[in-house]
């Protein structure tokens, strides 16, 4: 049971090698909005927002907390519903006023906080998907799980418990639970937020592998702009009250990349624009804030 | 003074035993021998005070009722005289670890709470876990249930006795109240404290309603279930004790109201002190099915150590 299994496969072929050929992951985010009415009092979350996302492509949306980013992330997953827009999936409705989307395998959340099911296994979280949906059996699930985690040096912790892992380990145990699954989108919510600067480095360059490796659809969610830049190949800024996607800023930073990326001019420059643009954004939203108010 | 010191050795040794056996689980965990941890642990601080807890108790009862003969504790036993009791081949009063009678008593106790905590077990976590997961199941079943638990059960005696038949449903029907009260509540408390991205996570992953059922609410109740049948374990014994007290020609709680009214003063305190030592017994035994169970939060709450980033 605990021994690991002779490793045949090269990097790219063991890690996007299907469970069964999904479609690419071609997301288009039109116009949505959510509203919250609690108690008759009208709460703007989104406001129109749109965004086009490729099929393949990393795009990052970055914003304060409570601009409404993880409301959109919510909607994608199914475990909320818009008010007014839709959002289509490889050009299918996957969410508009009359489809309220399920949460799927085809696109699954790692969340801020991980949720690994602490009561079971590594092992056992990862190939939980495949074996809920049957779509593998438990065996093959199993050698799946461990030739998946042994590209990314999680072997050996199979019949841990999350619990004994360090979160950055969590996070990417989680990620591979996720990818097991073949989903067309993968959605992260904030899933470096709360860790120390060497894990979240490390953190990177495991989700940059990955990406490369699978070349998946990446919706990924940080109020840390230069983080979104490091990672993404777009990124989206939202601004608060109510939630909206100022602009795009394209990154076209080559791949594969590494930390070095981080010291370099063409980074430092594209960072640099960044920051401005979104500073003149934020003092805009600020001011206007302040007249609202006055 | 002979007897003072007998008890006293006997007393310890008892406590060494007990402490001597938990050490032991100890001992495996640290990888050091067995005898070093007992050793390690009787000459320790933290047992040195149990002890001293004990001696301290048992000497102030000594001395209160035997020394000193204070008016009030005059009726009372003193714990030389108990022991002794306890410990005859001929009791005064019929009642020792050498007669039959004594284990008739223990075994009907035990028979009634273990049927009821059973019962109450199987019955309060279905109706918890109903609780937790359903909206419109929870607005039926609560607020009945917070109205009816406060009503103690001794109060249930009555009605226990007029609609069941016979005395041995009734006094096993007021010992499982209490315990089925405390099981559901601690299990809809365990559902209710499961971090709802776990729901999420499973749903993403393509769990059906079932599978969320058996992966993710029992799993993440268990540790409150657990807590909840400790609690209900202990208040299956005092719920036992009334209702036997009033209803029933076989128990401890029996042989204690009994004695009060035959005047065999020691064996009130026999009764109480099995009493004591059962429901102990009985809710370290849950406790250890509990962690067998939940090893996953053994080794959360252990693991010192992070491995890796």
């Amino acid at each position: 049971m605990g021994m690991s299994q002779p490793v045949r496969e090269d990097m790219e072929s063991s890690l996007a090698a299907p469970v069964c050929r999904a479609p690419d992951g071609a997301l288009s985010i039109r116009e949505v909005s959510k509203i919250y009415d609690p108690e008759g009092v009208h709460v703007v979350a989104l406001d129109r927002c749109s965004l086009e996302i490729a099929a393949g492509e990393f795009v990052a949306v970055v914003g304060p907390s409570g601009c409404g980013k993880s409301t959109l992330l919510n909607i994608m997953a199914g475990f909320d519903h818009l008010s007014t827009g839709q959002i289509l999936l490889d050009g299918q409705p996957l969410a508009t006023t009359e489809v309220k989307p399920r949460p799927g395998s085809d696109r699954v959340v790692v969340f801020q906080q991980g949720a690994l099911f602490p009561w079971k296994t590594v092992l056992e979280n990862v190939i939980y998907g495949p074996v809920v949906q049957k779509a593998l059996g438990k065996q093959e699930a199993q050698e799946r799980a461990r030739q998946m985690m042994a590209r990314v040096g999680l072997s050996g912790i199979e019949s841990c418990y999350p619990g004994h892992l360090s979160s950055g380990m969590q996070r990417r145990v989680e990620i591979i639970r996720a990818l097991i699954n073949d989903p067309r989108v993968l959605l992260l919510d904030e899933p470096f937020r709360a860790m120390d600067t060497v894990t979240k480095s490390a953190s990177h360059e495991y989700l940059l592998e990955l990406y490369d490796a699978t070349g998946k659809t990446i919706f990924f969610i940080t109020h840390d702009l230069e983080e979104s830049i490091f990672l993404a190949d777009k990124v989206a800024v939202m601004t608060t009250r109510p939630g909206h996607i100022k602009m795009t800023i394209e990154v076209d930073l080559p791949r594969p990349r590494d930390y070095r990326l981080l010291a370099s001019p063409q980074f430092m420059r594209l960072k640099a624009q960044a920051v401005e643009a979104v500073h003149e954004e934020a003092v805009k939203a600020f001011q206007a804030g302040e007249r609202e108010m006055a | 003074m002979m007897e003072t010191a007998l008890i006293v050795s006997l007393i310890a040794a008892v406590a060494l035993g007990l402490g001597a056996w938990q050490q032991k689980k100890k001992a495996q965990l640290y990888e050091i021998s067995w005898s070093a941890q007992v050793v390690k642990t009787v000459t320790g601080k933290s047992f040195l005070r149990t002890v001293a807890g004990f001696v301290i108790f048992l000497g102030l009862w000594h001395l209160t009722v035997s020394v000193f003969r204070l008016p009030w504790f005059n009726r009372l036993p003193g714990p030389l005289e108990v022991l002794r009791e306890w410990l005859s081949p001929n009791p005064a009063y019929g009642i020792s670890i050498y007669t039959r009678d004594y284990y008739i008593h223990i075994l009907y106790s035990t028979y009634r709470a273990t049927t009821a905590f059973v019962l109450a077990t199987v019955l309060g976590i279905p109706l918890g876990l109903l609780m937790g997961w359903n909206r419109k199941f929870y607005d039926y079943a609560l607020p009945l249930v917070e109205l009816i638990r406060p009503i103690p059960p001794l109060a249930w005696v009555p009605l226990a006795i007029l609609v069941l038949p016979g005395n041995e449903p009734a006094v096993i029907f007021v010992t499982f109240l209490v315990a089925f009260f405390v099981t559901s509540l601690n299990t809809l408390l365990g559902v209710e404290s499961i971090d709802d991205n776990y729901f999420r996570a499973a749903r993403c992953l393509g769990a059906s309603n079932r599978e969320i059922l058996f992966d993710v609410v029992i799993p993440g109740a268990l540790p409150f279930i657990f807590t909840g049948l400790q609690i209900s374990m202990g208040a299956a014994w005092f719920s036992l004790v009334a209702g036997e007290m009033i209803a029933a020609q076989y128990g401890l709680g029996f042989l204690i109201w009994d004695s009060y009214s035959v005047i065999a003063y020691p064996v009130i305190i026999i009764g109480m002190v099995t009493l004591g030592i059962i429901g102990w017994a009985s809710s370290a035994g849950v406790r250890m099915v509990g962690r067998k169970l939940m090893a996953w939060r053994q080794s959360e709450l252990s693991g010192g150590g992070q491995a890796g980033i």
